[in-house]
């Protein structure tokens, strides 16, 4: 057991329409080597012993590949460290006697199911609208390793396809735009060979569907690559830029 | 509203931005340039030669009707930015630390163009209305040493007013730190992202905002203090 006092100023939402607040809780006997949930974990476990309503989180994988757990943590997605998701930040980034304020993002287009939960179907629909390739699967597969792709480029697609959809970026954007996301998913197709047949439609599609959700425009600010966990490059949305103008100008 | 293509999308709008931004930036050059001349000190003759060619060729007529269409288009495509993107987040944060992520400039561009825009009526209403729509404007001015019309004179009496040329120095200001994100922010809205380009398009910009926006300051300040007669 730890020895940390905090202060949580948490959101409290009952449901989706329902008004929300920011409320206090007091939190003791915090270790420094507790995650960031965990320490949720020890708040929620007092608060059913209480009888109160525990406070509701997203989380999953919570070693930072799987994209479920958000929360805006003392005014920064993820909280204070770069590079890393909310289940990978550890307590030791706090004092003891530290305030600190946790918000679920904060987006139009990421609407509030409860308290610190958000929905991120946004994503899901975006992604939906051209974010794959189109396989024939009847049984003649060609090996993914029969093309020789230049490292250089196959690293690049890597790179874009780190990104885990957490929704940091819109959560970061003084415009709650997803573009570095968006951006993220068609470059990791648009780097290889197999994601060319399908790039003009790919790019367009997702744009028109990242639009139809309601996210702001981008306008260059660069939060969404400070705070990304998985350091998704500005470079991308440059790529998506290119990718659509030319699919615009030229799509028969 | 277009769901694709280069016209109503976001995308769209950011090209749009960037294109009349750049337009923009290039009339700056040419406006600085010209007016530059006054520091000849020949009491404005060869400022008033370049003033009375750019007010009567054909082409230059020409394409003030192009600027006034792109800063339109910059103005109108920026503040549909600025309402959409505010609308995109109806409850804000309770609590966030911005400055941790991004420049304080980078997120204002929409303040920082309407006082860039609430200054250019106030110079356009200075120079351009008066000079061009109201009859007998330039009369008092007389003509210079080589018998030109006299804008120069027009230009030393407007800014013999100190509160004018405290106007101008801020609209400067507000034009310094609007170009800061808006030179570097267009390469990026329309593709131009390359690790080979990057360092000297951000130097270009930085250089851009710091030498453009001083050269105009120095103008107003130079007259009002009577370095330049």
């Amino acid at each position: 057991m730890g020895n940390m006092k905090l202060t949580l100023k948490i959101w409290r939402q009952a449901g989706p329409s329902a008004k929300g607040a920011m409320v206090d809780y007091p939190v003791t006997d915090i270790s420094e080597d507790m995650s960031f949930l965990e320490m949720l974990d020890v708040l929620n476990d007092k608060l059913v012993r209480e009888g109160q309503e525990p406070v509701a989180f997203d989380h999953d994988c919570r070693e930072g590949i799987c994209g479920a757990c958000s929360l805006f943590i003392d005014g920064r997605p993820h909280g204070p460290s770069r590079h890393i998701t909310t289940c990978q930040l550890h307590m030791r980034k706090f004092k003891d006697g530290d305030v600190i304020h946790v918000e679920p993002w904060r987006s139009g287009s990421f609407p509030i199911i409860k308290d610190l939960v958000v929905d991120r179907g946004a994503f899901d629909r975006i992604q939906a609208a051209g974010g794959f390739v189109s396989v024939n699967t009847n049984g003649n597969l060609v090996d993914a390793n029969a093309m020789p792709i230049p490292k250089p480029e196959s690293d690049k697609a890597f790179d874009a396809a780190a990104c885990i959809g957490c929704g940091a970026c819109v959560a970061a954007c003084p415009n709650s735009s997803a573009m570095l996301f968006v951006a993220a998913k068609v470059s990791q197709y648009a780097l290889l060979p197999q994601g060319r047949p399908e790039a003009k439609e790919r790019a367009l599609n997702m744009v028109e569907q990242m639009d139809k959700e309601g996210f702001g425009n981008c306008s260059n600010i660069g939060a969404c690559e400070i705070e990304c966990p998985k350091d998704i490059s500005l470079e991308n949305i440059a790529r998506l830029n290119r990718e659509y103008l030319g699919a615009s100008v030229a799509k028969e | 509203m277009a769901q694709q293509g280069l016209f109503g999308t976001s995308l769209a709008k950011k090209y749009w931005m960037a294109l009349t931004g750049i337009f923009l930036i290039t009339f700056l050059v040419v406006h600085a340039g010209i007016n530059a001349m006054i520091f000849f000190n020949d009491g404005g003759v060869t400022f008033n030669t370049w003033a009375h060619f750019m007010g009567t060729n054909l082409i230059i007529r020409t394409m003030e009707i192009v600027l006034f269409l792109g800063l339109i288009l910059h103005v109108v495509d920026g503040l549909m930015l600025w309402k959409q993107n505010r609308a995109a987040r109806p409850t804000d944060y309770a609590f966030a630390k911005h400055n941790a992520n991004s420049k304080w400039y980078s997120r204002s561009m929409g303040i920082l163009g309407t006082l860039i825009l609430l200054f250019l009526i106030v110079h356009l209403w200075h120079f351009w209305v008066k000079t061009r729509h109201i009859a007998g404007t330039m009369e008092p001015y007389g003509v210079d040493a080589a018998g030109q019309e006299n804008l120069f004179a027009l230009m030393a009496d407007v800014f013999s007013n100190p509160l004018i040329v405290v106007v101008y120095v801020l609209g400067c200001f507000s034009l310094f730190w609007h170009l800061l994100h808006g030179f570097r922010s267009a390469f990026q809205s329309l593709g131009l992202n390359h690790k080979k380009y990057n360092g000297a398009i951000a130097f270009l910009g930085a250089a851009f905002a710091i030498i453009v926006p001083l050269l105009f300051a120095s103008m107003p300040v130079a007259m009002y203090l009577g370095w330049v007669k």
